[in-house]
C-alpha cells in the first residue's frame, strides 16, 4: 500500500465517479447546512466541504442511527418475532480524525463478548475516507486529547496540501479504490509536507487542557467531592444536548411501538444519555442520579475515566460539539478538567 | 472490529417462553412459572436476571426467583410497578412472552460452598434471594449453618408464605421474620425493622457470609448490624438494583461509576460497594 498525492481536481473526479458507479456504496459526504455543516448523501463532488470545522451531528449516526428498529413482531396467542437490521454499503467522505477515534470507541463498546449486529453489519460495509482537520471550531481541543490525528480507523485519509491532497492509505479496500483515481505516488517530501501541515494545524486549537490527558483519571480520582461539579451544574437544563451531539456517547433506550392494526409492531432503540433526568431511574421510582450535580459529574467521569479504564480508548475526543450545543455553556469537559486541575 | 456476524445474533432477540403457572403472592406480587418453547433450560445461576418481553409493551429486567436445581421451568416473582410488569400481571396460563438472558454474575457459589450463610431479605428482596436459598436447601450438605432473616412492612406483604412456614419448621435452617408495623392484631410474630432480628441470632463471623437483598434504605442499617457481628467487608454480599435495559453492557443505563450492573453485577461484595459512589 503506497500513499498517494491527488490534485483537488482529480479528487473531485474521483468522488463524482464514486457517486456515479456506487463502487463503494452510497456516497455520504460533509456538506454545508445553512452556515453550518453536516453529513448527508452527496449529489456531486461540488457539494463536498472538506474545509469544514465541525459537523452538527457526528458521523456515528450511520452505524448507530438516532432511532433504529431492532425487532419486528406479531402479537396474539402465538407471537412471532424476528430481528431487523437495516444495512447498506456506504462510503463516508470527510470524517475528521477525532470522529474516527469516536468510531473506534464504538467498535470496542459494540464488540466484546456480545457483539451487536445492528452496529457491525453497517460498520463493516462502510468505506471511511477521512480528512485532517486544519481549521477546528473554537471550542475544540482535540490536539490536547491526542485525537487531532489518527493512524487507524480509516480506509483513506486526506490531508490538504494546498493544490493537492496527500492520501494516506489505511486499508486494502482504500488502496483498491484510490488506484482507480488519477494520482501520483507520494514522495518523502510529500510525507514531510503532510506531517508539517498536521503539526501547524495543532496551533489552530483555541482550547487546550492544562494537564496531560493521561492524568485525567487520577485527577478525577481525587476530586469527587469538588464543589466545581455543583457550581457548574447549577445552570444545567438537563436537556441532553451535550450527549446527543457527542461522538463517544454510546447509550440507548429501547421502546416498543404497536402498529395501527394492533396486530404487531416494532421494537426500536434510540439515542439516550446520562444527562437526561430519568436515565438512572428504576421502576420503583428510585433515581440513582436524581440531582443534576450527580449527572454532570457522572458524564465528566465517564468521558475522562470510566471509558478509558474499560475500553482503553479515551471517552472524550475533544471535538467541541457539546460546548457548542450547550445553552448553559457548561458542557466542555476540557473546561471542567482544567478547573479541577487549578483548584487542586 | 467484529467481522463475522449475522442479524440472527441480535442482542435484542428473545427466546419464546410459555407461562405455565401463575400464583398470587400478595395484592401487588405474583409468581410466574415459564418454560421455553424449545424445551431448553434457562441455565441460570442463583442471583442472575432475565429481560422479559411483552411485545407491544416492552422489556423489563426481572430476577429469577427459582433455583437452577429446579429443572424444566423457571420462576419470576414480579411486583406490578411499571408498564411491562403491570401487563405481565394480566397474563394467564398459556400466554407467550419473550425471554433474554440469563444476565449478570449471580451469587458467588464457589465462595459460599462449605461456608455458613446468613440470608437477609427485605420485602421483595426475597425474590432474587429465594433462588439462592432454594439452591442451598437443595444442596444442603454443601453448606454449613444457615440463618435466614426476612422482614417486610406488614403481614399483608409477606411473600411465599407457604415456603416461609416450611423454613420456619425446617431443621436445616434457623428462620426468623418480622414486620415493620401491624395494622391489626392477629399477627403474633415479631414487630420491628429487620435489624431487630440480629440480636436473636449468633454465628461465627469467620465462617459466615451474609447475603443481603432489599431496598436501598435497608442496606445501610443491615450492613452496620453485620459489622457489629464481626463480619468482614468481603463477607457481606449484596445484590443491587438498576435499570438494566440491554443486559449486555451497551445501553449504559445500569452503570454504577465505571461498572455495569448487568456485567460485573448485580451481585457485589460490600468490599466492592464501599469504594463505589452512588451505589446504594
Amino acid at each position: 500500500m503506497q500513499n498517494r498525492v491527488i490534485s483537488k481536481k482529480d479528487l473531485a473526479g474521483f468522488v463524482d465517479d464514486l457517486i456515479k458507479t456506487k463502487a463503494a456504496g452510497e456516497v455520504i459526504g460533509i456538506k454545508a447546512q445553512g452556515n453550518k455543516f453536516n453529513f448527508g448523501p452527496l449529489a456531486g463532488a461540488a457539494e463536498l466541504r472538506l474545509d469544514y470545522d465541525i459537523s452538527l451531528l457526528p458521523p456515528k449516526k450511520y452505524f448507530f442511527p438516532q432511532t433504529e428498529t431492532v425487532l419486528k413482531y406479531e402479537v396474539g396467542a402465538n407471537p412471532k418475532v424476528e430481528p431487523v437490521v437495516a444495512e447498506k454499503p456506504l462510503c463516508i467522505i470527510g470524517m475528521h480524525p477525532f470522529d474516527i477515534r469516536g468510531i473506534l470507541l464504538f467498535d470496542a463498546v459494540y464488540g466484546g463478548k456480545e457483539p451487536d449486529p445492528n452496529y457491525f453489519l453497517k460498520r463493516n460495509k462502510a468505506i471511511i475516507i477521512g480528512v485532517d482537520c486544519l481549521a477546528p471550531n473554537p471550542k475544540a481541543f482535540a490536539a490536547s486529547m491526542g485525537t487531532n490525528v489518527t493512524d487507524e480507523g480509516f480506509d483513506l485519509m486526506l490531508t490538504d496540501l494546498g493544490s493537492d491532497y496527500f492520501v494516506t492509505v489505511g486499508t486494502n479496500n482504500g488502496n483498491t479504490l484510490i488506484n482507480k483515481a488519477k494520482t501520483k505516488e507520494a514522495t518523502a517530501a510529500d510525507l514531510k509536507k503532510r506531517d508539517q501541515v498536521r503539526k501547524d494545524a495543532e496551533k489552530n486549537y483555541k482550547v487546550s487542557l492544562k494537564l496531560k490527558k493521561e492524568e485525567i483519571p487520577a485527577l478525577l480520582d481525587a476530586t469527587w467531592e469538588s464543589q466545581i461539579f455543583k457550581d457548574k451544574s447549577e445552570s444545567c437544563l438537563s436537556c441532553g444536548s451535550c450527549v446527543m451531539v457527542c461522538p463517544t456517547c454510546v447509550c440507548f433506550d429501547v421502546q416498543d411501538e404497536m402498529a395501527l392494526s394492533l396486530k404487531g409492531g416494532e421494537r426500536y432503540r434510540r439515542w439516550d444519555g446520562c444527562m437526561l433526568t430519568e436515565f438512572a431511574s428504576v421502576a420503583s421510582g428510585e433515581n440513582f442520579r436524581e440531582h443534576k450535580e450527580q449527572r454532570f459529574r457522572h458524564r465528566m467521569y465517564r468521558k475522562g475515566k470510566y471509558l478509558v479504564e474499560r475500553y482503553k480508548y479515551i471517552g472524550c475526543v475533544g471535538c467541541g460539539r457539546c460546548a457548542i450545543a450547550c445553552l448553559a455553556e457548561i458542557a466542555s469537559p476540557a473546561e471542567t478538567y482544567n478547573l479541577l486541575k487549578e483548584a487542586k | 472490529m467484529v467481522m463475522q456476524i449475522t442479524a440472527k445474533q441480535s442482542i435484542h432477540l428473545p427466546r419464546m417462553a410459555e407461562l405455565i403457572r401463575v400464583e398470587e403472592l400478595s395484592d401487588r406480587e405474583k409468581v410466574f412459572e415459564f418454560k421455553f418453547d424449545d424445551g431448553k433450560e434457562l441455565g441460570q445461576k442463583p442471583g442472575q436476571f432475565v429481560e422479559v418481553s411483552i411485545f407491544g409493551v416492552g422489556e423489563a429486567p426481572i430476577s429469577v426467583t427459582s433455583s437452577p436445581t429446579h429443572k424444566g421451568s423457571f420462576e419470576l416473582a414480579v411486583r406490578a410497578t411499571g408498564g411491562v410488569t403491570a401487563k405481565l400481571h394480566t397474563l394467564d396460563k398459556g400466554a407467550k412472552v419473550g425471554i433474554r438472558g440469563p444476565f449478570g454474575n449471580g451469587f458467588p457459589l464457589d465462595t459460599l460452598k462449605g461456608k455458613d450463610i446468613l440470608f437477609v431479605a427485605g420485602g421483595i428482596g426475597l425474590f432474587p434471594l429465594r433462588s439462592l436459598i432454594n439452591y442451598v436447601m437443595d444442596k444442603r450438605s454443601d453448606f454449613g449453618e444457615v440463618n435466614t432473616l426476612f422482614g417486610c412492612r406488614s403481614p399483608q406483604e409477606r411473600l411465599f408464605i407457604g415456603q416461609l412456614a416450611d423454613w420456619d419448621k425446617s431443621k436445616d435452617m434457623c428462620f426468623l421474620e418480622t414486620v415493620d408495623r401491624v395494622p391489626d392484631d392477629y399477627w403474633k410474630g415479631n414487630v420491628g425493622v429487620i435489624t431487630t432480628l440480629f440480636p436473636k441470632i449468633s454465628f461465627d463471623p469467620q465462617k459466615t457470609y451474609a447475603i443481603v437483598v432489599g431496598p436501598p434504605i435497608m442496606y445501610r442499617f443491615v450492613i452496620a448490624e453485620c459489622f457489629k457481628k464481626g463480619l468482614a467487608d468481603d463477607h457481606i454480599i449484596m445484590s443491587l438494583e438498576r435499570r438494566m435495559k440491554c443486559g449486555v453492557g451497551k445501553c449504559g443505563h445500569c452503570q454504577i461509576n465505571g461498572l455495569y450492573c448487568c456485567q460485573e453485577g448485580p451481585v457485589f461484595t460490600y468490599a466492592q460497594v464501599k469504594s463505589l459512589k452512588e451505589a446504594v
